[in-house]
């Protein structure tokens, strides 16, 4: 709110006694309506919004298969395949929750991406970066205990999986993961905690988000040009400029949505989930969940237990260290050449450990259209993996340092009206 | 307090606030205890502590997968050849180096807690790996015929229950070994 020139006036009788008492409706009017947004913004930034809404529908649709859903071994298969054929609306509510997840992922990610390139995670903002972080982190937790429930194969086994990252750590590994199983293997107490914890989570994240809107709120948006706000010209209110741009991103977004929903729901998944859980049959191949494809092949390229296990969590806290392993003065990567291609570079790394990552461990790397390259997996993998963590640890700080930015823009107002003036001349010639 | 002037700062007050904010604290901490150990294993869960399994119908080469505390457990019974190759091999290329007389009581069984060291995936039967044991099909770790592991990315060996037979056709497992019983090696 550091720009503000506008003031909330109650208008009614009502409205004046609740703002002296409880100022609920300045807060919603100043935080959504008038809240002062540069007028760059494209349609990156509807991510936000987006990702807001998810979580509601997350919670939702959650809270309702919750009615139907039994959280125990002998009967959790069973009780998800009767939400399917026999609950009303059952499969929807449960297609809408589980691809919903996977939504939820694709839109956070985009996220993510979205403010690395613009130099979002740069002071002012970098508090509002971290707790992006910890959002992240508590979504892959509760998509991966909300995997378990189920209790197929691929619940029951990459529930195992990653209880046993916890048996890596030294001396106290054993004891650690029996505690979180409650027994000496993943069992029935297991699949209740995680039940639990995946009704409990969502609603942490609810907090967090709240926390993460603050932060996103004392410095206001960052934007494509990365410039500070000077003025009251480079801005415009929330709503309705923004909340219109929003809306019609997320109807796009819901649509995509549906495709997966009522077309394709078990595209995402995996035919072995609907398998029930056998504690003495282990899959042929365990895969997780696409949104953790990346980090599992980072785990897999090393080995070494430990090692691997750190490394993968060290892939998202090396995120933490970026606002200050980056040294430049300018926030966007669209005036930054180098780092804007080695951002591109970046991506297409991920994508690469994302590939293999769904890949089984041996033989050479599968390309797309049945291509297989003749390059092992695991060496593709190292390298991928020493890569992005170059990229973070090395290549930004000193390309950072050494980089010469293009000229940056006075303001936003001068750059949108330089854009716009230019746009009827465009129009004349074509 | 180095110098007697802070000292004589000190007052009852300081002391009372000291002495109640450690005594809430671990008081606090003690409270905790119940909600962090309510999810260690119950008692119910620690009964299923031992299992009795008949060995007489395993053939020679054959392995069978059962279940011991909600954990598979290989018995192999391994033959004259596997049994050499264990013996044979050599420690010094391992990761986990344990002779095999120490993981077995009677050569010809191998019993072994059927987890992958790794990531605790159940290692194949059907693909035996590179070196005649197991290959766990999840992160390609390669264990031996005597369970020991060899290449890939686990630390260790896969684990022996302990077990004491009962008969020569009679497997106790979860019972510590009879300390009384002969050792008997080929």
């Amino acid at each position: 709110m550091a720009h503000g020139t506008y003031s909330y006036q109650p208008k009614n009788a009502f409205t004046k006694w609740l703002d002296s008492r409880l100022p609920i409706l300045r807060l919603m009017d100043e935080t959504m309506l008038q809240f002062p947004t540069p007028k760059n913004l494209n349609y990156w930034y509807t991510f936000g919004g987006i990702l807001t809404f998810m979580l509601v529908l997350q919670i939702l649709t959650g809270v309702v298969l919750a009615m139907h859903y039994v959280p125990h071994e002998t009967m959790a298969f069973d009780s998800v395949e009767r939400i399917m054929r026999d609950v009303n609306y059952g499969w929807l509510l449960r297609y809408l929750h589980s691809n919903g997840a996977s939504m939820f992922f694709i839109a956070v990610y985009l996220h993510i991406f979205r403010g690395l390139y613009y130099g979002s995670y740069k002071a002012p903002r970098e508090v509002l970066w971290l707790l992006g972080i910890v959002i992240y982190l508590l979504m892959m937790a509760t998509g991966f205990l909300g995997y378990t429930l189920p209790w197929g194969q691929m619940s029951f086994w990459g529930a195992t999986v990653i209880t046993n990252f916890f048996s890596a750590i030294p001396f106290v590994g054993e004891a650690v993961t029996q505690w979180l199983w409650g027994s000496f293997a993943v069992d029935n107490s297991t699949l209740q905690r995680f039940f639990s914890l995946h009704y409990l989570l969502p609603f942490v994240i609810a907090g967090v988000v709240v926390l993460h809107i603050w932060a996103l709120h004392v410095p206001g948006n960052n934007n494509p040009l990365g410039i500070d706000v000077k003025g009251a010209a480079d801005t415009v209110a929330f709503h309705p400029y923004y909340t219109t741009k929003d809306l019609f991103a997320l109807v796009v977004f819901i649509m995509v949505m549906c495709y997966f929903v009522f077309f394709n729901p078990n595209f995402l998944g995996h035919a072995d989930n609907y398998i029930p859980a056998n504690r003495l049959v282990t899959p042929p191949h365990i895969v997780p969940e696409w949104y953790y494809l990346p980090l599992y092949a980072v785990l897999r390229s090393v080995p070494d237990k430990l090692i691997g296990v750190l490394l993968m969590f060290g892939a998202i806290l090396v995120w933490a260290f970026l606002p200050w392993l980056d040294r430049s003065s300018v926030r966007s990567y669209k005036f930054r050449p180098v780092s804007r291609q080695l951002f591109f570079i970046l991506l297409i790394v991920t994508w690469i450990l994302g590939m293999l990552g769904a890949q089984s461990v041996d033989g050479d790397f599968e390309f797309y259209f049945g291509l297989v390259l003749p390059i092992s997996k695991l060496f593709l993998s190292q390298i991928c993996t020493i890569y992005y963590f170059l990229h973070f640890l090395v290549i930004t700080p000193l390309v950072s340092m050494n980089e010469k930015a293009l000229p940056v823009p006075e303001s936003i107002a001068t750059a949108v009206l330089a854009k716009n003036s230019s746009a009827p001349k465009a129009r004349t010639t074509g | 307090m180095a110098h007697s002037a802070d000292t004589a700062h000190v007052t009852r007050r300081d002391f009372l606030l000291v002495a109640s904010s450690t005594a809430a604290a671990v008081g606090g901490a003690i409270a905790l205890w119940p909600f962090i150990d309510q999810m260690n294993p119950a008692a119910d869960t620690l009964a299923l502590k031992e299992v009795e399994f008949d060995l007489a119908p395993i053939v020679a080469g054959q392995i069978v997968t059962i279940e011991w505390q909600k954990k598979p457990v290989f018995i192999r019974r391994r033959t004259p050849e596997e049994v050499a190759s264990a013996e044979g091999a050599a420690l010094a290329d391992m990761k986990d180096p344990q002779a095999d007389k120490d993981r077995v009581q009677k050569a010809e069984w191998l019993i072994l807690v059927a987890t992958c060291t790794h990531l605790g995936c159940i290692p194949s039967n059907l693909f035996k790996g590179e070196f005649g044991g197991w290959l766990c099909p999840c992160h390609g770790s390669h264990y031996d015929t005597s369970g020991r592991i060899r290449k890939g990315p686990a630390p260790k060996n896969l684990e022996v229950p302990p077990y004491q037979f009962l008969s020569d056709t009679k497997v106790l497992i979860g019972a510590a070994p009879k300390p009384t019983a002969p050792a008997e090696h080929g």
